[in-house]
């Protein structure tokens, strides 16, 4: 298990994950080439500490994982010949780091195969996590809120389906890039989301599965620097990243975004957010895309600088247009608050009306009722949205919430 | 190469039937255009003529059969074509020229190769 602190395992991990893109197409099985990257990661974090780090780490784990891997697929010997071909191709093959261009391409190829609209949403998910963070298969499982077994079985399951399937190891046409790059995107950006639960929640993790994601949405950034759906689901992360320290307490207690501090928001991943946006927005002809238009929410928000100079007019004319990119409810909520703000809460109410209710609906109702000064249907709302499943600060905050109200109910 | 058998789901019809006629065209102009890709393929009589069959216990116990098809779906299996294709990349392209994958649906699922 690497910890978030330890800078060795760190490197080890993101070294290993680099190397594993080259190896999966040497070796031409994903399981093989895992195992190998795991075993060689095992080696190097039981001897460094006591030999010291080699003069060049990558070039010694990608050595101890070729080696690995050859044993692997020696141990097996019921192998296809393709793979028994692989194996001498690897005896025969320079022991060097292959070259970066290399690298960059087989880095890509990984990230299509792990996110092939084949696979099911979420073991893609799970998936990136283990072969594209490198994460052991129990830090994916506590990232995705499961059990180590169950997720055992599941990336087994995926890994079958790529072989039996035979899912290619190869990078998209550039006709079929634009269609297969949003399910990459789409990835990255639920790996983002799974981030914010355990966060919040009380369940403690080692492994920062926004950062993680962060770091995954600036490779591709890198690698296909021309599309601009990459540029643009970096933008929404690093956007709500700079608001992450400013949205809890330091007793784990949310601030809502109208008593953040907007000091403690990161003005540099902000500044990045912004740039990245607008380089997408030049670089796409039509109708903006999902990610651009949320990240241009979130820029709405960083560039005001203060509550009170939001400009709340322009956000509902974005939420506006993302619902006709991309309905769901989630929006449908998001841009019932804004109209809230810009028209006033009978607005804000009436749009509410057209939103299909659930827990999260009955507590931003409660809100607005509160703030027309209806206590007792503002506290009737808050307890129904109190009845489903929330992450631990979110159901102190409703709480709290009623107990002002009820207060203030006694008071009138 | 790999082999594919596509599955086609579609609406429960007689395929015989006048008004079927232009649609079974469809079918016969991607089998001639395909023709280098596909292996074998067959078009199904509607699910009321289905039978389902099983042995109760072990080989040689009573057999069972029951009317109708294996699962109730709304949308029936009507046919198949068994396809040669790189990949599944390669596979998922032939298979959306099938007519079945508008209105209907297409399965895709990858042959086990003998050892």
């Amino acid at each position: 298990m690497t910890a978030r602190n330890d800078p060795l395992a760190e490197t080890v991990r993101i070294e290993g994950a680099r190397i594993l893109a080259t190896l999966v197409r040497t070796v031409g099985n994903l399981q093989v080439a895992e195992d190998a990257v795991q075993e060689a990661a095992l080696v190097a974090l039981r001897e460094w500490p006591r030999t010291g780090v080699p003069d060049e780490p990558r070039a010694w784990l990608t050595v101890a994982a070729r080696r690995k891997a050859i044993d692997i697929l020696r141990r097996e010997s019921a192998r296809a010949d393709k793979e028994r071909e692989a194996v001498d191709l690897m005896e025969l093959s320079s022991p060097d780091p292959p070259p970066d261009g290399v690298v960059r391409d087989d880095q890509l190829r990984l990230i299509f195969t792990c996110c092939h609209p084949a696979l099911a949403p979420d073991a893609r998910v799970a998936l990136a996590l283990r072969t594209l963070c490198g994460l052991s298969v129990a830090q994916v499982a506590a990232v995705l809120l499961t059990t180590e077994p169950a997720m055992a079985k599941r990336l087994t399951r995926t890994r079958q389906k790529i072989t039996a399937a035979r899912i290619p190891y190869r990078v998209p046409s550039d006709v079929d890039i634009p269609g297969r790059l949003a399910a990459v995107c789409g990835v990255i950006h639920a790996l983002y989301t799974a981030g914010h639960a355990p966060l919040e929640g009380p369940a403690a993790v080692d492994v920062d599965a926004c950062a993680e994601a962060i770091r995954l949405g600036r490779l591709l950034r890198e690698l296909l620097p021309d599309e601009p759906m990459p540029a643009a689901v970096l933008a929404l992360l690093l956007l709500t990243e700079a608001r992450r320290a400013a949205r809890t307490d330091p007793a784990g207690d949310i601030v809502r975004l109208s008593e953040q501090d907007r000091g403690a928001w990161d003005i540099v991943l902000i500044a990045e957010g912004c740039a990245l946006l607008d380089e997408s927005l030049r670089r796409t002809g039509g109708v903006a895309d999902p990610y651009q238009l949320q990240a241009a929410i979130a820029a709405e928000h960083a560039r005001a600088v203060g509550y009170d100079h939001t400009d709340w007019a322009e956000i509902v004319r974005l939420y506006d247009l993302l619902l006709t990119v991309a309905p769901s409810p989630a929006a449908a909520l998001s841009r019932a608050v804004a109209v809230a703000e810009a028209s006033g809460t009978a607005a804000g109410l009436a749009a509410l009306d057209a939103v299909p209710p659930g827990t999260r609906w009955y507590a931003v109702r409660a809100e607005l009722l509160a703030r027309d000064g209806r206590f007792a249907e503002a506290m009737a709302d808050v307890t129904a949205s109190l009845a489903g499943e929330m992450t631990a600060p979110e159901r102190r905050y409703r709480e709290r919430r009623r107990a002002e109200w009820t207060a203030r109910s006694r008071d009138a | 190469m790999a082999q594919y058998l596509a599955l086609t789901y579609t609406a429960d019809v007689d395929w015989y039937a006048p008004e079927h006629a232009a649609e079974l065209e469809e079918y016969r102009v991607f089998g001639r255009d395909y023709a280098d890709r596909i292996t074998a393929s067959a078009v199904l009589h509607p699910t009321g003529t289905a039978t389902v069959v099983r042995v109760t216990g072990a080989r040689g116990g009573e057999v069972v059969t029951t009317d109708g098809p294996y699962a109730e779906t709304k949308e029936a299996l009507t046919g198949y074509y068994l396809l040669e294709a790189e990949d599944l990349d390669a596979a998922i392209a032939i298979a959306a020229q099938i007519p079945a994958a508008w209105g209907g649906a297409v399965e895709v699922r990858p042959v086990l190769r003998a050892k």
